[in-house]
């Protein structure tokens, strides 16, 4: 980076207004406050929203995390990271979720519940949850302002008349302070109560629409549905009643991703956040060393006992330290 | 016998400008009565003499042209039904003054019960109760039980104006007009409807009527009331814009 | 009999206006557009009351100006001149002081309107049950089994099949969206019902149908009502009383069979006369 480039890529003035910007989404929850959004170099459609946010907010010294449907590995979180490493030089990145001051998701929240110190930015296409029963801007603006989302409700309503249930997988609308209704993003229905009295900020960012929203922490989220067809979250349970694990590392209590197995052709399931398998396998590993070394450490025992010597001399033959000199030199080694 | 003038018209006159036409018709003229509670007040007076006018100023069906009508109410206020607002004669015409025309007017799809029911269920008696004294107002009007479920659309005309003083007679008003209401009834029914007339009267209606028969008058009138045809004016050319 | 609605001089004029407007139009000048400026007065210094449980009917031909005033009333369009006040629940609503969002809750939740053209009134992309559901919910019902019950309650009430709840109102004749139309102005129970037309160009036993429901409603829920027509038959039938207007300016009112029977105005004598 020479010396004319910026830090964070944009340039000190667009960073202010996504800084106030941000700041004014926090103050009205779920509101979407528009704001300039940036060309970047790279096409819409890819996180330019979640990535202007992040160059503004992202400081040095401080550890960013960037994953993609859960995984750090995919090509957009690859490509997003690098990036950002690389017009802000002085930040740390990982893919520990407990380690990282900023995460930039696209369509995941990660399982593990994040911390007071910790902000979520979520990459969001399209920010309206209107946009699909009202086509003029103007009309939505004044449905938002009055909290008139009754044909967003109908819509729900005839999903139960039809299927006798909500068929809305992500993007789920949900209702933020009691007023405001947005599109929480791509993300499934699974991780809609996280923003529910969330201790992390979570902001949302949409580049190509030019919005910016926030779920601003301990504030209520509440997905939209009636009294008598509450909200459900995606069901991972077989035929059989009993409910999927992860094929790597066993868990039972996450989100689950579908593969077909390319050698049997069978269905598999694993974890659909990358850092939270990876915990959960190395939770099992340890656990199976630990077993492991205890039995060692038992057999060892026994068999020292079997083959120890009864006199003083086999004593020595241990080669145990025995003057202060040798205990230093043990030291020293 | 109560005597308590309900209705006191003085000077009371009709007169229709047809604009299309440029004329002048006049109707009644000239009019003065007194109906009082319990009572039975005839308009007499030969075809065109202004009788049907007389009650339905009176009604407000028609627009006095001048004159004053003033009619007391179960409130015991006196009003002048000419300058009365639409509200007030609405309000009368719900609880209090009765009007039985020469023709029914009624909704294509309404049962003759139903509409016999209506004054009562208007005031707020209970429908089942409202439909039984229909049924017996009916009954009483010699209307045969299989005719009660239908609407009278299809009746004969005598047929219809049964139905028509039946829900004349059934709310018990204070004040009934009656237009000729025995003109198209046999002899026989004609007592009956004379019969209840009278009960009304007992119960201290006051009824204002017009009969076609004279023995009617003499059978029933306390009062009688000869009116003359109008006094034919030279047609007038007039345009109100 | 409580006051429901008190409308003071209502004036709606289309255009730049010019002092002369109201002086030059009217039907003594046979014209509602102004001679020297071109503006159109649809409607000028209509007033009138209703009161509870009553139906008001305002007649008149094509350009009368009888639309044009419902239309301010349910925030369809802005007056440009008078007042109208509403009283509900013991509060006075002064209709054209009041914000859009207060406007809007009005309509919402204590108006009914019921167009001639089913499209304005209805939404034909969701179905008739649907229709009836957005007012529900826009109302504040979140019970989908309430909702659902409801709907079903209100067509079969206003004779809709009930086995029709799901489809699309475009699958339905004039006559059954009129109805379903109905059916949606009343889910919330308005106490002011807009009826503009509405068995215009219907078959007449269609008619005949919807006249006796709409009385069959007045009888019942008391609800007052504005009949807006030009159909002396649907006058007689449903109106206690009766404006007749003519070239935006009513010329005469009164009682409903004494408009009819002794009518004091040139037009409205020749209007009676037409009658078929």
């Amino acid at each position: 980076m020479s010396a004319n480039e910026q830090f964070g890529f944009l340039d000190e003035y667009a960073k202010k207004e996504i800084r106030r910007t941000t700041l004014k989404a926090v103050a009205i929850p779920g509101y979407q406050v528009p704001y300039s959004s940036r060309e970047m170099p790279m096409g819409r459609g890819f996180g330019t929203g979640g990535l202007q946010l992040t160059l503004a907010l992202i400081g040095h010294g401080e550890t960013l995390k960037v994953i993609d449907q859960g995984a750090d590995d995919s090509v957009n979180a690859v490509n997003l990271r690098d990036f950002i490493e690389m017009t802000c030089p002085g930040i740390n990145t990982t893919t520990l979720t407990d380690e990282a001051d900023l995460i930039q998701s696209r369509h995941r929240i990660p399982e593990k519940p994040l911390r007071e110190d910790q902000l979520l930015v979520l990459q969001v296409p399209y920010p309206d949850p209107l946009v699909v029963v009202e086509a003029s801007e103007d009309k939505r603006k004044v449905l938002h302002g009055e909290a008139d989302y009754s044909r967003l409700l109908v819509k729900l309503y005839e999903d139960i008349v039809k299927f006798k249930e909500i068929t809305i997988s992500h993007r789920y609308p949900t209702r933020i302070n009691d007023h405001y209704v947005i599109d929480p993003s791509p993300i499934p229905r699974w991780d809609v109560p996280k923003l529910h009295n969330s201790k992390a900020l979570v902001l949302l960012g949409a580049g190509r629409e030019k919005k910016i929203y926030a779920v601003p922490p301990y504030t209520r989220a509440i997905p939209l549905a009636f009294q008598d067809v509450p909200f459900r979250v995606e069901n991972f349970y077989d035929a059989k009643g009993n409910r999927r694990t992860c094929q790597r590392c066993n868990c039972d209590t996450s989100f689950l991703d579908e593969y077909i197995d390319s050698e049997s052709g069978n269905k598999i399931y694993r974890c659909s956040d990358a850092d939270w398998c990876e915990e959960q396998l190395s939770k099992n590993v340890s656990e199976k060393q630990l077993h492991e070394k205890v039995m060692l450490d038992e057999q060892a025992y026994d068999r020292q006992v079997e083959t120890a010597p009864s006199s003083e001399n086999a004593y020595q033959a241990l080669d145990v330290p025995q003057s202060a000199d040798e205990i230093q030199g043990v030291i020293n080694a | 016998m109560n005597q308590q003038a309900i209705l006191n018209v003085e000077n009371f006159s009709k007169q229709f400008l047809l604009h299309e036409q440029g004329k002048v018709i006049p109707s009644s003229s000239h009019v003065n009565l007194e109906v009082y509670s319990g009572s039975l007040t005839a308009l007499v007076g030969p075809t065109g003499s202004g009788k049907s006018s007389v009650l339905k100023g009176i009604y407000r069906t028609y627009l006095p042209s001048s004159g004053s009508i003033h009619y007391t109410t179960s409130a015991g206020e006196v009003i002048n039904l000419v300058d009365a607002t639409e509200h007030q004669i609405l309000e009368l015409r719900r609880g209090e003054i009765g009007f039985v025309t020469q023709f029914l007017h009624c909704l294509p799809r309404q049962t003759t019960e139903d509409i016999v029911a209506q004054p009562l269920i208007q005031k707020g008696i209970n429908p089942t109760k409202a439909i039984d004294a229909a049924q017996t107002m009916l009954a009483a009007m010699k209307i045969p039980e299989r005719l009660w479920g239908i609407s009278p659309a299809t009746f004969s005309g005598g047929e219809k104006q049964r139905v028509n003083l039946a829900r004349g007679l059934i709310a018990k008003p204070r004040l009934l007009l009656l237009d000729e209401p025995t003109a198209s009834l046999d002899a026989a029914t004609t007592d009956t409807v004379v019969g209840l007339i009278e009960a009304l009267k007992q119960e201290g209606t006051a009824i204002l009527a017009i009969f076609h028969h004279i023995e009617l008058v003499e059978r029933m009138a306390d009062r009688v009331v000869a009116l003359e045809p109008p006094v034919m004016t030279d047609s007038i050319s007039e345009k109100i814009a | 009999m409580h006051k429901v609605l008190e409308v003071s001089g209502l004036s709606k004029r289309y255009g730049e206006g010019c002092p002369s407007c109201f002086e030059k139009t009217g039907p003594e000048f046979d014209t509602n557009i102004c001679p020297d400026c071109g503006s159109v007065v649809a409607a000028h210094n209509l007033s009138f009351d209703l009161y509870q449980g009553e139906i008001l009917g305002i007649m008149g031909e094509s350009g009368s100006g009888k639309s044009t005033a419902v239309k301010c009333l349910f925030f369809d369009q802005e007056p440009t001149g008078g007042s109208a006040t509403f009283y509900d629940q013991d509060q006075a609503y002064p209709l054209f002081s009041l914000n859009k969002a207060q406007q809007r809750r009005l309509s919402n939740h204590r108006f009914g309107m019921v167009y001639q053209n089913p499209h304005l009134g209805l939404n034909f992309d969701i179905s008739a049950g649907g229709n009836i559901a957005e007012r529900l919910l826009m109302s504040g019902v979140d019970h989908y089994g309430d909702i659902r019950q409801r709907a079903i309650d209100l067509l079969s009430r206003t004779e809709v099949l009930t086995q029709r709840i799901d489809e699309l109102p475009k699958n339905f004749s004039g006559g059954m969206q009129q109805r379903v139309q109905i059916a949606k102005a009343l889910a919330t129970n308005p106490p002011l019902l807009f009826l503009d037309e509405v068995t215009t160009g219907l078959d007449l036993s269609v008619q005949a149908a919807i006249l006796d429901l709409i009385l069959e409603i007045q009888h019942q829920e008391k609800t007052s009502m504005i009949v807006v027509t030009h159909d002396l038959g649907v006058i007689r039938l449903l109106a206690d009383r009766t404006l007749v207007m003519k070239y935006g300016r009513v010329i005469e009112s009164g009682l409903t069979d004494q408009i009819l029977e002794d009518p004091q105005h040139a037009y409205t004598q020749r209007l009676v006369a037409s009658a078929l």
